[in-house]
């Protein structure tokens, strides 16, 4: 017998140990002992992490059978260190979930008290009709219409909205009110009503002005305890001085204050009043740039430095915005028949008779709209006023000085009320609106847009009857040069340079030497003259 | 939209098609689409229209488009032939062209192309862990991604820009220990200059983080923590802040 062949039976038969039905039944000895050796070799431990190999299969198959995501085999590296994570995760999870749950329910709480409001009504309503009904508007029908032209919250915030507002009124006494738009900030937005209240409501301003009043008594007092103690050391020369003359603020429901606003920064929180704008700080918000960071007392750094905190700065930005970009289809508001002539016009009326131009002309021609609120001057007010004026109070010198400074500030004229916009000026080559139809694809529907070039992101609608603004944006004007921050003024004088002050240079050793030999010689001449007069006598 | 991008997405073999945004010029809006092939991070096709039905496709942006680009100030006009008239801007670089042969003026398209370019570069962000890169070096998705945490959520040092990194060399070694380098391949927000130049906001009761850009005023990254969800869209004039600095 040669070397048997594989197919014959006998194979393999000269060599030790082998079993001639290996094929068939295998040893269960050696395969037991292999497979219990690879067993063992995976549940050795790792030395460095206390997991072993087998469990950690185990593990992952477990969880792609129970998860079964699709394309395992490209995410099977991750999946596995998911599992290795999981082993540590186990200790801190309990603690994480506690923390993670306040921020989302203390909205939803936030929001479900705005709902739960409604059912306060039932006894407002009692009081409502004895006041007369103030005006809520119609938050979601605007925001259906600015939803044509793509601008606006999404439908959650409005409905948030206008259920907020809806509280506010409950709350103040308030005559109208309207949604005036939103700014964006760093930290928070600013939701803001534009509100107007109802008479008695102003005679809180009032009691405040004399609560200043008083205080500035008190500290004339005090100055001039301090003058007597002062005079009678030697005063340092008095500063010529004279800070200009402060403008003072508009009254309540007139120019710049014609509207109370009111914010928050998001619908169920608690909404805050906006002091009212004094022309210095309107004067120097057209001066500076800042993000509002949504904290109303924030202090505003800047150069010139700001009066006031954030609250002060967003009521200027926001009296600005609506001076420059608060339109409404031209002869929608008239001027009542017995106004004087004069540019002092401050109230319009709702015309009866009006007749809505038809969309596609309030699209081609912006002589279709006009400004309804009326624009602010360089001093800081609607309506000009002289300063001189105020000086009734102060001495009369003061007034006689006052009065040459008066001819170098001319009276200013802004453009009167209700002027088409058609004559607003343009930057460069961009013109200071931007007029759209909502859709060309169903004309009889669409709705005309108006976009204000000059404050990005000021909105205004058209369609028949009913006219909308709105704003939705940071709060800037657009400029198309970048913003120069405004150079500090030059350093005053000291003071007037006199004699008396006015350092010399010292004399120098030489003339110094002549001046005591110019003086020794007429000493001597006057020693002599008098001992020729002694020798005489 | 809905009904033209799939077509856009058909003609062009794209992977993936999104809306990029809308950049107002006076006249006119101009509608951004981007579309990319299965490496994420290869330069994007981007495509614009003027009315959202018919997309044209806008050449790459060369060097020389974006050094002109930044030269031109103020508005888009709304109409993509309109030319700016460099030898106003920037008499130098008219004077070059007209020696080189051609007329010294910019398009409108490629100032478009330009500014596109520039944001995606600026403040094209993603959350990190997003997107993986494979030891080959193209990237992509992670199906893995499960969102960011709340507390991740808030920092900026979750959020990557989307572009070739530029500090990433310049961490320290302890720093880029700690590193994963297939999900860590990109510059985080953290040191973007000016400091604060993204605004990180929680709305609807902390289910949506907003990151808003100071940088260019109308880029909005959102964000759906704990979900896939993330995305970033600009709606704007097309103009840098460059004022930041004052601002803050």
């Amino acid at each position: 017998h040669g070397p048997y062949q594989p197919h014959e039976p006998g194979y393999g038969l000269d060599q030790p140990g082998y079993n001639p039905y290996e094929d068939e039944i295998p040893d269960p000895q050696a395969r037991m002992l292999a497979i219990k050796n690879a067993k063992a070799y995976l549940l050795k431990t790792s030395t460095k992490s206390g997991l072993n190999l087998y469990d950690h299969f185990a593990n992952i198959l477990t969880k792609i059978l129970d998860e079964q995501p699709t394309n395992t085999v490209d995410i099977i590296e991750n999946i596995s260190k998911d599992v290795k994570w999981a082993q540590f995760r186990k200790k801190m999870d309990t603690l994480r979930d506690e923390h993670l749950i306040p921020p989302t329910f203390e909205a939803a709480e936030k929001c479900k008290a705005l709902f739960m409001k409604e059912g306060g009504e039932e006894e407002h309503d009692e009081l409502e009709e004895e006041m007369g009904q103030p005006s809520l508007p119609n938050v979601m029908e605007t925001a259906f219409y600015f939803e044509q032209a793509g601008i606006g919250l999404s439908k959650d915030e409005s409905y948030y909205i206008f259920l907020a507002l809806k509280n506010l009124i409950n709350v103040q006494p308030i005559q109208t009110c309207r949604f005036w738009g939103k700014i964006l900030g760093l930290e928070m937005n600013y939701i803001i009503a534009e509100v107007q209240l109802r008479e008695g409501e102003e005679e809180e301003e009032t009691g405040e002005e004399g609560d200043e009043t008083a205080a500035e008594g008190q500290k004339e007092m005090g100055e001039a305890e301090e003058d007597e103690q002062k005079e009678k050391a030697p005063e340092p020369p008095k500063s010529t001085y004279k800070p200009p003359p402060e403008v003072p603020k508009e009254s309540n429901g007139t120019g710049t204050n014609k509207y109370v606003y009111f914010v928050c920064n998001e619908p169920g929180k608690p909404w805050v009043k906006l002091p009212p704008v004094t022309p210095a700080q309107i004067v120097c918000a057209r001066q500076i740039k800042k993000f509002f960071t949504g904290r109303l007392d924030a202090p505003v750094v800047s150069f010139p430095p700001f009066p006031g905190n954030e609250a002060n700065y967003l009521r200027a930005q926001i009296a600005r915005i609506s001076a420059g970009t608060h339109v409404s289809p031209t002869g929608f508001y008239q001027f009542p028949e017995d106004e004087e002539e004069e540019e002092g016009a401050d109230t319009y009326e709702e015309n009866p008779e009006f007749e809505p131009p038809p969309v596609a002309e309030m699209v081609e021609s912006l002589a279709t709209w006009a400004h309804h609120v009326k624009g602010i001057l360089k001093q800081g007010r609607c309506v000009w006023i002289n300063p001189a004026q105020k000086s009734e109070e102060n001495d009369e010198e003061d007034e006689e000085e006052e009065e040459e400074e008066d001819e170098e500030q001319q009276e200013e004229r802004g453009p009167p009320l209700l002027t088409l916009i058609s004559e607003d000026e343009g930057m460069k080559n961009i013109p200071a609106w931007t007029a759209q139809a909502s859709t060309n694809l169903i004309p009889e529907y669409s709705v005309a847009i108006l976009q204000s070039n000059r404050w990005p992101g000021a909105y205004a609608f058209a369609s028949g009857r009913k006219f909308e603004n709105i704003y939705f944006g940071w709060g800037h004007k657009y400029s198309p040069e970048n913003h120069i921050p405004a150079l500090p003024p030059p350093a005053e004088a000291e003071f007037p340079s006199e004699p008396g002050i006015t350092e010399t240079v010292d004399p120098t050793v030489e003339e110094e030497m002549a001046f005591k030999a110019a003086q020794e010689e007429a000493l001597a001449e006057a020693e002599e003259g008098e001992d020729e007069e002694g020798e005489d006598d | 939209l809905a009904a033209s991008l799939p077509l856009v997405q058909r003609d062009y073999r794209f992977e993936r098609v999104w809306f990029w945004g809308c950049i107002q010029g006076v006249r006119g809006a101009y509608y951004i689409a981007e579309g990319l092939g299965p490496d994420r991070a290869a330069p994007r096709s981007r495509l614009y229209s003027l009315n959202c039905l018919d997309w044209s496709l806008l050449t790459p942006a060369t060097k020389e488009m974006l050094a002109l680009a930044e030269q031109v100030k103020g508005r888009f006009q709304g109409d993509p032939s309109f030319e700016y008239s460099l030898a106003e801007i920037d008499s130098e670089t008219a004077a070059r062209l007209v020696q080189s042969g051609k007329e010294p003026v910019i398009k409108e398209e490629a100032r478009l192309i330009a500014t596109i370019e520039q944001i995606d570069r600026a403040v094209g962000i993603v959350p990190r862990g997003a997107f993986v890169k494979t030891p080959l070096g193209s990237v992509h998705e992670n199906r893995h991604f499960e969102g960011l945490s709340l507390v991740e959520a808030k920092k900026l040092s979750s959020y990557f820009h989307f572009t070739e990194p530029v500090n990433l060399k310049n961490k320290t070694l302890l720093e880029k220990a700690d590193l994963d380098p297939a999900t860590d391949f990109l510059d985080s927000l953290e040191h973007d200059i000016p400091r604060g130049s993204w605004s990180i906001q929680l709305e609807k009761g902390a289910t949506v983080v907003v990151l808003r850009s100071l940088l260019w005023l109308g880029l909005t990254f959102y964000h759906v923590p704990m979900t896939k969800q993330f995305g970033y869209v600009y709606f704007g004039t097309g103009e840098k802040n460059l004022d930041l600095p004052f601002m803050l």
